[in-house]
């Protein structure tokens, strides 16, 4: 498990400490809110459409039983009931007051939390698996790689004010479930011919105003050299990304104007500079690092358990949901169990106090006390014995987070949009709600089969529609909001971003439109093995263009 | 240029709630106690005065927006001033709540 050691709760605590005197200040006028805005977005406190809104770093998605039930606790007493988990595997309170925050944090700090890069043009909290440690496919357990670059990154004094924010994500697996090639560097944990561990490493990808998928700036780094890497690329980032333009200030437009193979011979080059310096690691605190994620005391048991099997067979709902929700654990005898934040009509990735809290007995009593948030907004049981998964399920069930639609068309990754930020042109959770009620038919489900799809309420692609299989923009036309569709983004291994079918739908015909869509995939797959976004990178845009704006000949040029 | 009927509105300090400014030169949470002016040359004047409350610490950025004169009332145009006017999301509350009180 993640653990705290003597610096961070030094420096965590310190944090607070001055948070609570910048707040003071504020309040009694000694502070502008200029002055002060800054020093409040360090601290994750952002000022959206209704109210504050305080946003918590979850180090690469890892959550302790005892968190969560402080989050739980937090919604209850400071917030109103309910937390939002986001796209970076962190969770969001939409309605604290400023001078509550400090006390907010107070608490966080007590179980070793806080809200540290979350906000501003900092390193931002590290991305990675949700499965990294238990799952099967994986090489090596990217979480030790994780945190020392959290503990690297933090409070960094050369990266403090980068041109923009910096999103590291980390992956262990081939199947990429950490989106690496979108974010402005991803690792990737790799053997080479010689059958040595390093790393692949990605940089320059990412979503926002101008999504590019990233290149690869080093095929093999060995192990040793993470640091001194990340501290080349972010140096070459630092002295030449553009400050003149924000829109252009992300190190993706760097690495494009340079051309990926300059940037990495820049990279290089600084590299050679630093590589054997203090950064170089030594490998008796790797070591260290890797106890504090030593693999809890697994009990010896059979892959097949027949209670588990019984009940699939007894219960049709919870086979389904045995099938879609959970995946192949490391350790025989145990599953990967995923709890989906997205039930019918549900806002997705919201949980009340009462979920949370539920979550956090569940954790204690099936899972080793432990949960993962994922950037696809839901929850995950990482240790669960199989022959506690039935009990688990039952558990489940009445809090309505038993909804088996992991990976279909209704596990909708969404920003909050209009309905909470300031940046937002058009909302997203109704939207996601409409369609969530729309295609919740498990076998309607099951028919369509894979299928990702991302809203965002604006060019910010905080809900990641560039990579959705089927992405939804929302667009502000004069007041009015507009939804533009996109099919054929990936997020995975086979990273991709999806093209534009056409002009935007209003608010009405969003959901129709998608219906429209799907029916065409439907109706001319080439069989069920083709996915949909096979089926997208088969034919391309064309016949969804043709059934929702009619044949080419007859159809107007329209303002995409 | 004419432009659209304009009210004045910020965000409070303490705690980030959409407040308009009013004829008295208040503050208030609801919409309709907010004074409209004519157009935005005749707003800019109660946008500077507005700022005497943010000196005060009592709110946060504010700034003008258009609305439209109806027989019911002046409504604001646009969907993001028609949401922050309600003070709450949109949508119906379901398994996470926004309607739940913030415990004393």
């Amino acid at each position: 498990m993640y653990r705290y050691d003597e610096f961070d709760a030094t420096i965590v605590q310190e944090r607070v400490q001055q948070f609570r005197g910048q707040v003071a200040r504020r309040v009694a006028g000694e502070l502008t809110e200029d002055q002060f805005r800054p020093l409040r977005l360090k601290n994750g406190l952002y000022l959206q459409l209704h109210a504050y809104m305080l946003r918590i770093a979850v180090p690469y998605g890892l959550l302790s039983s005892k968190q969560m039930r402080k989050l739980a606790y937090i919604a209850r007493r400071y917030d109103r009931g309910f937390g939002h988990f986001t796209t970076r595997q962190n969770i969001q309170f939409n309605w604290p007051q400023l001078p509550d925050v400090p006390d907010i944090l107070q608490h966080l700090a007590d179980v070793e939390m806080h809200a540290i890069q979350t906000s501003g043009n900092c390193i931002r909290n590290v991305t990675s698996d949700q499965f990294a440690g238990v799952a099967a496919d994986e090489i090596e357990d990217p979480r030790i790689w994780a945190e020392i670059v959290r503990q690297w990154s933090t409070f960094h004094p050369e990266f403090s004010y980068l041109p923009r924010k910096f999103k590291i994500a980390v992956t262990g697996a081939p199947d990429d479930r950490a989106a690496i090639r979108v974010h402005d560097i991803g690792i990737r944990i790799v053997k080479n011919e010689a059958g040595e561990v390093g790393f692949e490493v990605w940089v320059g990808g990412g979503l926002g105003r101008t999504p590019i998928v990233g290149v690869v700036c080093r095929k093999f780094l060995p192990k040793e050299h993470l640091l001194s890497y990340l501290e080349a690329i972010l140096r070459v980032y630092n002295l030449l990304g553009r400050r003149d333009n924000i829109y252009k200030a992300r190190i993706k437009i760097l690495v494009q104007a340079t051309g990926g193979d300059k940037f990495a011979a820049m990279v290089e080059e600084e590299w050679e500079k630093i590589k054997n310096g203090p950064l170089h690691l030594p490998q008796a605190e790797v070591e260290r690092i890797h106890r504090y994620f030593a693999p809890p005391a697994y009990e010896t048991l059979p892959d097949m358990d027949p209670a588990f099997e019984t009940a699939k067979l007894e219960n049709p709902e919870f086979a389904r949901w045995a099938r879609t929700n959970l995946v192949k654990h490391k350790v025989r005898g145990y599953a990967i169990v995923n709890v989906s934040l997205k039930p019918d009509g549900g806002a997705p990735g919201d949980a009340s106090a009462d979920q949370m809290d539920l979550l956090a007995d569940l954790a204690d009593e099936f899972s080793l006390n432990e949960v993962r948030v994922t950037h696809h907004q839901n929850i995950v049981f990482p240790n669960v014995r199989k022959r506690d998964v039935y009990a688990l399920w039952q558990r489940l069930r009445p809090a309505k987070l038993a909804t088996s639609n992991l990976g279909f068309i209704s596990d909708i990754i969404a920003c909050p949009g209009l309905d909470y930020c300031n940046l937002a042109n058009a909302r997203s959770i109704p939207v996601a709600q409409r369609l969530s009620r729309h295609f919740s038919d498990p076998r309607k489900l099951d028919d369509i089969g894979e299928l990702r799809l991302n809203i965002s309420g604006c060019i910010n692609a905080c809900g990641h529609h560039h990579v959705g299989h089927i992405g939804i923009l929302g667009v502000d036309k004069q007041g009015q909001e507009f939804y533009q569709v996109t099919v054929g983004g990936s997020s995975k291994d086979d990273a991709s971003l999806g093209k534009i079918v056409g002009a935007a739908f209003s608010e009405d015909d969003i959901v129709p439109a998608i219906d429209t869509i799907i029916n065409i995939y439907l109706a001319n797959r080439a069989g069920k093995g083709e996915r949909f976004l096979d089926y997208v990178r088969r034919v391309g845009v064309d016949p969804f263009k043709e059934a929702l704006y009619g044949p080419a000949t007859a159809r107007r040029p329209a303002a995409e | 240029m004419a432009t659209a009927p304009q009210m004045v509105t910020a965000n409070r300090l303490s705690d980030g709630a959409v407040v308009y400014y009013t004829e008295a030169k208040g503050w208030s949470e609801n919409f309709v106690d907010g004074a409209v002016w004519p157009d935005k040359d005749s707003a800019d004047g109660a946008l500077v005065a507005s700022e005497d409350a943010v000196k005060a610490r009592l709110v946060v950025g504010p700034y003008l927006f258009d609305v439209a004169l109806t027989e019911a009332g002046p409504k604001p145009i646009g969907a993001r001033e028609r949401i922050r006017a309600d003070h709450k999301p949109t949508f119906e509350p379901d398994q996470g709540s926004w309607t739940g009180p913030i415990a004393d």
